[in-house]
């Protein structure tokens, strides 16, 4: 590893101003994926800023809204009694990421700084837009069967591998950004981007900007939920396609409320509002489940090595759905 | 015995050579370094870069005080500076588990964590948790459960076991599983594993 300056601080305020006047600085929380980068020579910063002593820990029930801290751990997050009752969803896809020593570090800003990334980005000798924009994308004609079908581009097809971020932006989580003039909030749904011509960019904070808090309105889809993950191996690997389904569903079994996301499949964790909106007001039945996964898969494109996803996901989330559903 | 014997000089004369060889790259570049920086060309960033921060930790209820380059993680720290090398290095990715330890009571991938971030920190590794010379219960659990072939992952393995009894992670055979899943042996010991976790977990050993 390439050595590095250290700094450490306790406020946000002091994290800012450490930031905003060396554009080689990054923060560091748990650093799995940062320090796994940093070993591989991809991420060579000149300063960390360690935040881990940032008091930015809570998990908390304000009025309606459930404040998680960008520095609760993602073990904190799914073991937390608060989120296991009223965000099972959220529980549910975290512990299904990982390992147990990685979520007791991971969190929850940093899962979602986490890199979008593939083999290629990862490999120094091979080409990568993303690692290095110009080079090529080695995944696109190459070993591309992890890779993405939806919203891809000619520059990159990596997806991010977040499982956390798949049921956030399934609960509509509102992030809260800090910058030097005070805080903004944006929709979940709108901090990660698509790879279009700036591969090299994952998500929307700002270089001036932190991740503060996640805000998440009290819902009424913590009954019929459900995060599959469709992976290689039983555990710890990364997503071939994850499926988050959460309802509400009315005592003559319409489906007043739903809500579905994928992961495995797209440079951003992916909504699926095309089948959102024909579920709406129809009944919870299999034959309305297989309208809204053909839906789905409307803009679906393979590589290749990853045309099975087009046909593993619209099953996936017929499955999700399927499972959700059945809860008592 | 004698073969014994002669096997564990080898040992030690090669871990020695290590040591010693790696004293003399650094001798051999300490001078470059310092030359490069005596020249004038190096401004004080350059001088920043190869700062040491103060480390204060407790390792196996043991207080050190140290200074370490950023760069040096947890594992390393633990090994090459305090030759607790029972924590292994498998991957050095946070992908197999063997250089598991316990940070403030809870298991972390000690490769994949800065030594200056666990300032003020609390560490056990798997030389801290036999009694003297009474095995903690899990590892006597292991040894009773043939819970190992090769034992090169089983100082994380066990590591692990035990945070996963004390998170309370052990109601069934694959909720075990699931939560040793960050902890690969190729030798293919898991179901012994999950045996002696089965073990422990039900009291049939203190923890």
């Amino acid at each position: 590893m390439i050595n590095f300056q250290y700094l450490r601080t306790t406020t946000s305020k002091s994290a800012l101003s450490l930031i905003s006047k060396d554009k080689n600085a990054k923060f560091l929380a748990g650093g799995t994926n940062l320090i796994d980068l940093m070993k591989r020579g991809v991420a060579t910063p000149e300063k960390l800023i360690d935040i881990n002593h940032v008091p930015l820990k809570q998990i908390e029930l304000v009025g309606d809204t459930i404040i998680i801290g960008a520095l609760a751990s993602n073990t904190a997050v799914a073991e937390h009694p608060l989120i296991k009752e009223k965000l099972p969803l959220l529980a549910m896809a975290l512990n299904a990421g990982a390992s147990a020593q990685l979520r007791n570090v991971a969190t929850v800003g940093g899962n979602m700084m986490q890199r979008t990334r593939c083999g290629y980005f990862y490999d120094t000798e091979m080409p990568c837009n993303k690692r290095q924009p110009g080079s090529g994308c080695g995944a696109i004609g190459g070993f591309n069967r992890m890779h993405a079908i939806f919203g891809t581009s000619e520059k990159c097809i990596a997806v991010h591998p977040s499982d956390m971020c798949v049921a956030l932006i399934a609960l509509d989580a509102i992030v809260v950004l800090a910058n030097p003039k005070g805080e903004r909030k944006i929709l979940f749904k709108d901090f990660h981007r698509l790879a279009g011509d700036t591969p090299q960019l994952d998500n929307n904070l700002k270089a001036d900007e932190m991740i503060i808090r996640l805000e998440i309105s009290v819902n009424q889809l913590a009954k019929n939920f459900h995060y599959l993950k469709v992976r290689d191996r039983a555990s710890y690997a990364f997503a071939l396609v994850s499926v988050a389904a959460a309802l509400e569903i009315s005592a003559d079994h319409k489906i007043t409320e739903v809500r579905l996301s994928m992961g495995g499949v797209a440079h951003k964790p992916w909504r699926l509002t095309a089948s959102e909106n024909f579920l709406k007001g129809k009944e919870a039945s299999a034959t309305n489940f297989e309208e809204a996964a053909k839906l789905a898969m409307k803009d679906a494109k393979g590589f290749g090595e990853n045309d099975f996803k087009i046909r593993m996901a619209p099953n996936s989330i017929i499955e999700a759905l399927t499972v959700a559903t059945s809860k008592a | 015995m004698h073969s014994s014997d002669s096997k564990n000089n080898q040992g030690d004369s090669r871990r020695d050579f290590l040591k010693k060889s790696s004293l003399i790259t650094a001798v051999a570049l300490t001078p470059t370094i310092a030359l490069k920086a005596a020249e004038g060309q190096a401004d004080e960033r350059f001088a920043e870069l190869f700062e040491r921060i103060p480390l204060n930790l407790m390792v196996n209820n043991q207080t050190y005080q140290a200074s370490v380059e950023p760069r040096v993680t947890l594992l390393d720290y633990l090994r090459e500076e305090l030759h607790l090398t029972g924590t292994k290095k498998g991957c050095d990715h946070g992908q197999c588990g063997a250089c598991t330890v316990h940070v403030d009571g809870e298991r972390v991938n000690s490769c994949l964590s800065l030594a200056v971030m666990n300032e003020g920190k609390k560490i056990t590794t798997i030389e801290g948790l036999a009694n003297g010379n009474e095995l903690h219960p899990m590892q006597a659990a292991f040894i009773k459960h043939d819970g190992f072939q090769c034992g090169y992952c089983t100082p994380g393995q066990i590591m692990s076991a035990v945070a996963c009894v004390n998170e309370g992670h052990t109601n069934s055979r694959s909720e075990i599983s699931e939560y040793m899943s960050g902890n690969i042996c190729r030798c293919g010991a898991y179901p012994n594993i999950v045996d002696a976790i089965v073990e422990v977990s039900k009291g049939g050993n203190k923890i």
